[in-house]
């Protein structure tokens, strides 16, 4: 088992025939990702290595039966194309974009929040259950499938987790970057929720950063709902305040989304927090007792 | 993005916010000018720098004629002023505002920002304008009331209205004030603002409701559809070494540490800064090469982190992933034959081709220092420093 994606997963590409969007359907293919649709206005009836490509969302989902999405779409259409995957009644989004304007994700969300769709992302690596499924850019051989959860809302930090947990023997049942922008389409808390109700997961690493309220909230969920073992880290405990450290989420406002603070709050709902980076797999280790 | 009071202020009249006249000058030459134009009896000098606190640093000061205008004027402009936000560096004040004096009755405080919580914009208000509002969150929360804006309704007029009397306001000033609030509203929702604050919202003797200060944070990712407002940016107010880098689309800010780092992805960087402090040295800047990792961003990158005195070894952290470590460490390499640094150089590349990529470091001209581990990076990297 796994959450979201699985190997019945038919996915499709909004952006496929754009360089990033051509690199990666290859790459998610080779890993054995069913990849039965692109998307591009004005290249329907072209392929990408026998991929057919479609003018619309709708029309590939009734041609193909395709059930998610992933977006690799410039952040000035990316809203829209994300509006277009809704429509069409797509189960999973997953939006790689970087640097969709605050004020479009706000409207994106609100309409999320009236429909069916989970959407994982903007500005994010993706998701990948190992062994079954991958969607997004992450490196697919560091993954080994097995039983923990991971959440994040890094890139690379999420690799150097996976890896750390992969040496340690420690598989992999669903990986998932909820990405760096202040308002995600996806939080902790609904992922936690879908990995303590997944009968194959048995404990979920969470990585949080600088920014927001996110971690904190999470906190509260595993304290007051949560059965299985959370290790998590928190990155930027050395940030300045008032800065944007890379990801448009991340920065210390009015005082406020320290790591400090958040480390604080996971550590009084019982999560086992690690202090250094380098120990996020041990950290998960020793909550799984 | 940040951009200075009088700047602010000029988007808030566009949308209608009644504001503190005034005029921003900057040489001393311009003050006459600026005071024949408000001919008022009494003016507020004021220096633009982007950190608060400038009353508490010396850089407001009130003026009863246009020749005291003219000496406050003369002291503050080319002041170095140093306010709880600037650390204790200070900001030397370059521009300065010159405005209309106001008989205050009493001071609020009104801001906008995203609420990332509730994922809608929270607008807040309070009668204790004119200070700290964080010292208001803090000490006594309830002074300060919200209103959140439905992202499906957009702003209704019934928030100005709840918050004005909520507030207490009565009578023409509360539709005053929730007039105030509309306009502000309009001037934050159509230019992409993150924050627009005004500390204080004045209300005159005349009961009229005027922007005494005012402050706007604008969304870098929705700049592309402001030009207007990247004209504001003043490039004073920001670290040369983070401009420089900004033109070759690395993400780079500067800290007082002494190990430069260079990293792939922003959450793996701000880790890698951390490691380095718990090894027991500091970081000197954050730096986001960028996915790639390609050799021009690695060049450039090794220009920048080295321009830096501070700078005593660089660590490098690199996950190779659908970009495989050789090519990193072949980048690596070959920056080196374009950039000459001088201090030592701590390697970690972890992922698709790591071997190959450490052994192709060891055989390199360079006397690089190789880690396996993040631990070992920063071990290495502090040890390096003695």
């Amino acid at each position: 088992m796994s959450i979201l994606i699985n190997e019945n997963t038919k996915l499709l590409v909004q952006g496929i025939t754009g360089g990033e969007g051509s690199f990666h359907t290859r790459q998610m293919v080779e890993y054995g990702t069913n990849v039965v649709a692109g998307v591009t206005p004005g290249k329907e009836g072209q392929d990408l290595d026998g991929i057919p490509v479609f003018n619309t969302v709708k029309k590939a989902v009734e041609k193909t039966g395709a059930n998610a999405s992933v977006i690799f779409v410039r952040a000035a259409f990316c809203p829209d194309a994300i509006l277009e995957a809704v429509d069409a009644g797509i189960a999973v989004i997953v939006t790689i974009t970087e640097g969709i304007p605050t004020r479009d994700m706000i409207k994106v969300k609100s309409i999320l929040n009236d429909s069916s769709t989970t959407m994982i992302g903007p500005n994010c690596p993706g998701i990948i259950t190992p062994g079954k499924c991958k969607i997004g850019i992450m490196p697919g051989p560091i993954h080994k499938p097995g039983n923990i959860g991971v959440i994040s809302r890094s890139g690379t930090l999420t690799y150097e987790a996976v890896d750390q947990l992969t040496k340690l023997g420690i598989g992999q049942s669903t990986v998932i970057g909820i990405g760096g922008d202040p308002i995600p389409g996806t939080n902790f808390i609904s992922l936690l929720d879908l990995f303590e109700k997944d009968a194959e997961t048995d404990g979920v690493l969470m990585i949080g950063e600088i920014g927001g309220t996110a971690e904190e909230e999470a906190a509260t969920f595993v304290k007051e709902k949560m059965s299985k073992p959370v290790a998590a880290f928190i990155a930027g405990q050395t940030a300045p305040a008032g800065k944007r450290m890379g990801h448009a989420g991340a920065i210390i406002a009015g005082g406020k989304g320290t790591a400090a603070e958040k480390i604080i709050a996971l550590k009084e709902a019982g999560i086992a927090v690690a202090e250094s980076p380098a120990d996020m797999g041990i950290a998960m280790k020793s909550a799984l007792g | 993005m940040k951009i200075h009071e009088y700047q602010a202020k000029e988007i808030l009249k566009k949308h209608g916010v009644p504001i503190q006249e005034g005029k921003v000058i900057f040489n001393i030459d311009e003050v006459k000018q600026a005071t024949d134009e408000i001919a008022s009896d009494l003016y507020v000098v004021k220096a633009q720098i982007h950190a608060g606190g400038r009353g508490k640093g010396g850089g407001v000061k009130l003026a009863k004629s246009p020749e005291e205008t003219r000496e406050i004027a003369e002291k503050i402009l080319g002041m170095n002023l140093v306010t709880h936000q600037t650390g204790p560096e200070g900001k030397i004040v370059k521009r300065v505002l010159i405005a209309q004096g106001i008989d205050i009755k009493k001071e609020l405080y009104l801001g906008i920002t995203i609420d990332r919580s509730r994922k809608c914009p929270v607008i807040m208000a309070s009668m204790e304008g004119g200070v700290e509002i964080e010292k208001v969150a803090a000490e006594t929360p309830d002074a300060i009331i919200k209103e959140w804006v439905n992202p499906k309704t957009g702003f209704m007029p019934y928030i100005g209205r709840r918050l004005a009397y909520n507030l207490g306001l009565e009578g023409k000033l509360a539709s005053k004030f929730a007039s105030f609030v509309a306009k502000l509203y309009s001037a934050f929702e159509q230019n992409d603002s993150s924050l627009a604050e005004i500390n204080p919202v004045v209300i005159t003797e005349d009961d009229d409701v005027i922007a005494l200060d005012a402050k706007m944070n604008f969304d870098d990712n929705a700049l592309y559809r402001h030009p207007e407002i990247v004209e504001f940016r003043d490039l004073d107010e920001e670290n040369p070494l983070e401009v420089e880098a900004g033109k070759f689309g690395l993400n780079y800010i500067k800290l007082d540490g002494e190990v430069g780092c260079m990293v792939n992805g922003a959450g793996l960087a701000m880790a890698t800064m951390d490691i380095i402090k718990l090894a027991g040295s500091s970081p000197a800047n954050f730096l986001d090469v960028g996915g790639g990792a390609n050799v021009e961003a690695v060049a450039n990158a090794f220009r920048i982190l080295t321009s830096d005195k501070d700078v005593k070894a660089v660590l490098i952290n690199i996950f190779g992933g659908i970009v495989r470590c050789d090519r990193v460490a072949g980048g690596v390499i070959e920056a080196l034959k374009l950039v000459d640094v001088k201090v030592p150089i701590v390697v970690r590349l972890q992922g698709t081709n790591a071997t190959e990529a450490k052994q192709m470091l060891n055989d390199a001209d360079f006397d690089f220092i190789t880690a396996e581990t993040m631990q070992d990076a920063a071990e290495n990297v502090v040890a390096a420093l003695k």
